[in-house]
């Protein structure tokens, strides 16, 4: 039952889909540790974004890696103008309300897609969907392979984002100390919305790297974002090094629990870590701030 | 008369003026409309209990539905219950539920979003148990035999189900004002306003989030009995799934959080509305749901009382409005 020619491979397996795991819940922790609220639309948001792809590839014929360039700061340009307009403006200095309201979005979202798309699982054709790469002695999707790798490039620019430019030194002046930020003439509703739209903007990383070994539904989001919550709440709300660490860890109990459980009670393994996160640690294995 | 007198003879007044319908009309459509109205309405009530007396947000009230709809199923399949027993277990069995994940979640003190995002895991994680265990007919779901009769809680027309959802508003609508008039209810309403100060003036926060959560599980769980009843088919899907939490809070949202009539309200606007739609482009996947979405961000936007709140909403912009001129003349 341990034997490590099934292990291993299980591993890395975990470890691939863990980085991509990683850097949705970067975006939904840049979120939350600027904003303080929780964006449920995260989920319907990567929907959109695994959408644009899939489109650009039957339409225009444009790669999926390609299409890095336009669909990320597509989602960008969406997440900036979705703060802006629409969640910044009904708050009314509630929490609950934004919980809200997010949510309202990615209920429009995702059965905009239903309408649009119906319910199929659409997937696409690439040269390389089928090529395998061999590590050791296991195989592994060539893929899943460079997701792994782009992941890790994606979370490595938006920790020098945030850590080394004047952006992101708004960004953490904001999150700490709105008030004072303010009066320092930082523009907050616009430190607000460069965040939102950054967290969709690793949506849109995700969503280029994620389609050429996975589907698209109109579901497909909600999957994805309970997962992304759990790396989030593990990792610690607003913590960059528990998101990716978090991510890792959740890509890794799935693989193993869809080994040894069976595909759909591998995933109560996730669910269980959740609720025993948020029962028991709510401020997360790793506990650190921005 | 007081406010609460009054409450209770428009209460009385509704249920009469509703019960009237089925007597002056047999047409389909109006009765399934009233059904269905009446039926998203107790979904809302229930949410509302929590969510608006409570200001306990569940994205996850799917959980005592699925919980309510496969317990009425279960007993009347593999225990050979009646359908008036099976009632009394899905709701007394959807209430303990509710207080268990009560005692788990306010134990800890989670509240806000966390405790919105631990309610959808809860609801969840019994959508995958129940798609993986044999009992619930996995993803096959469970069937009732067609059965009609009164014992059997089947009737031959809409009528009966009509005047049996009804009685569970009217419950419900009880339920709602003895929130509204009680010490219990007192008590709720502090703890949703200011937990702290609430427990300084010897108010038990844990005792009474868990009254309400089991109360308005209890409610869910007739709504999932009623379902079960009426469309005599549940699925893990339909049970845990997502639509039913949102159908639940949007219509209390919608309608006006913490009021009596707003969940009624809020769900007569949306079936209204989707109704609308559904004469106007066809029934479409996914439409009503873009149309839920849509009023509920809009409303948050705009009317963050919900419809019931209307009359306060503007009365405060006037206020404001007549202040700031006021101000600009001073």
């Amino acid at each position: 039952m341990f034997d490590s020619a099934i292990l291993f491979p299980s591993l890395l397996n975990g470890i691939t889909t863990g980085a991509v795991y990683a850097l949705i819940a970067l975006g939904l922790t840049l979120i939350y540790g600027v904003l303080h609220i929780i964006n449920f639309a995260h989920g319907a948001a990567l929907m959109v974004a695994l959408y644009a792809v899939y489109l650009l590839k039957q339409h225009w014929g444009i790669d999926p890696y390609l299409a890095l360039p336009l669909v990320v700061p597509g989602m960008f340009a969406l997440g900036y103008a979705l703060q802006r307009l629409i969640i910044n403006r009904s708050s009314h200095g509630k929490d609950e309300n934004i919980l809200l309201v997010t949510l309202g979005i990615s209920i429009v979202l995702e059965n905009a897609a239903l309408l649009l798309f119906k319910s199929d699982t659409r997937t696409i054709d690439t040269a390389y969907t089928l090529t395998t790469v061999a590590i050791g002695p296991a195989m592994i999707a060539l893929p899943k392979l460079v997701a792994f790798a782009g992941a890790l490039v994606v979370s490595a620019l938006l920790l020098w984002i945030v850590g080394k430019t004047d952006l992101g030194r708004a960004i953490r002046a904001v999150a700490k100390e709105k008030h004072g930020a303010k009066l320092m003439g930082i523009d907050v509703d616009h430190v607000y919305a460069m965040s939102f739209g950054i967290g969709l903007a690793c949506l849109g990383a995700a969503a280029c790297f994620l389609l050429p070994a996975y589907y698209v539904n109109p579901q497909v989001g909600s999957g994805f974002v309970l997962v992304a919550f759990t790396v989030v709440v593990l990792g610690g709300m607003g913590s960059f090094g528990g998101a990716l660490l978090g991510g890792l860890l959740i890509g890794v109990v799935e693989s193993l629990g869809g080994l040894y459980l069976g595909e759909s009670l591998g995933q109560i393994g996730i669910f269980a870590i959740f609720i025993a996160v948020l029962l028991f640690r709510p401020q997360g294995l790793f506990g650190a701030r921005i | 008369m007081t406010g609460g007198l009054r409450d209770l003879v428009s209460i009385a007044a509704f249920v009469l003026l509703v019960a009237t319908i089925p007597l002056v009309t047999d047409s389909g459509v109006v009765l399934n409309f009233v059904m269905m109205a009446l039926y998203a309405a107790l979904l809302g009530q229930a949410w509302n209990i929590l969510g608006g007396f409570g200001g306990q947000f569940s994205f996850g009230h799917a959980l005592f539905f699925g919980t309510g709809a496969y317990l009425q199923a279960m007993a009347q399949l593999h225990g050979g219950i009646n359908a008036w027993l099976a009632l009394a277990l899905a709701v007394a069995g959807s209430a303990g539920i509710g207080a268990l994940v009560g005692a788990l979640t306010f134990r800890y003190g989670l509240k806000g979003s966390y405790f919105a995002l631990v309610t959808l895991a809860f609801a969840e994680v019994f959508r995958i148990l129940a798609l993986s265990v044999p009992f619930t007919g996995a993803g096959v779901g469970l069937m009732l035999p067609l059965q009609e009769s009164f014992i059997n809680m089947q009737f031959g027309s809409r009528k009966g189900y009509l005047y049996l959802v009804l009685a569970f508003v009217a419950a419900a609508l009880l339920v709602t004002w003895w929130l509204k008039n009680s010490r219990f209810g007192a008590y709720l309403q502090a703890v949703r306003d200011n937990e702290d100060a609430a427990r300084a003036i010897g108010v038990n926060p844990f005792g009474v989030k868990l009254g309400a959560i089991a109360l308005s599980a209890g409610f869910m769980g007739a709504g999932g009995a009623f379902y079960v009843q009426v469309f005599q088919y549940i699925d893990p899907g339909i049970a845990y799934g997502p639509a039913v939490s949102v159908e639940a809070l949007v219509a209390a949202i919608v309608g006006g959080m913490g009021t009596l009539w707003g969940p009624l309200l809020g769900a007569l606007v949306l079936h209204l509305l989707a109704d609308v739609t559904r004469n106007l482009f066809g029934q479409l996947p996914g439409i009503n749901m873009v149309i839920y979405g849509v009023v509920l961000v809009l409303i948050v936007m705009f009317l963050p009382r919900g419809i019931a709140g209307l009359g306060a909403t503007v009365s405060a912009l006037w206020r404001k409005r007549q202040k700031e001129s006021g101000d600009r003349r001073g």
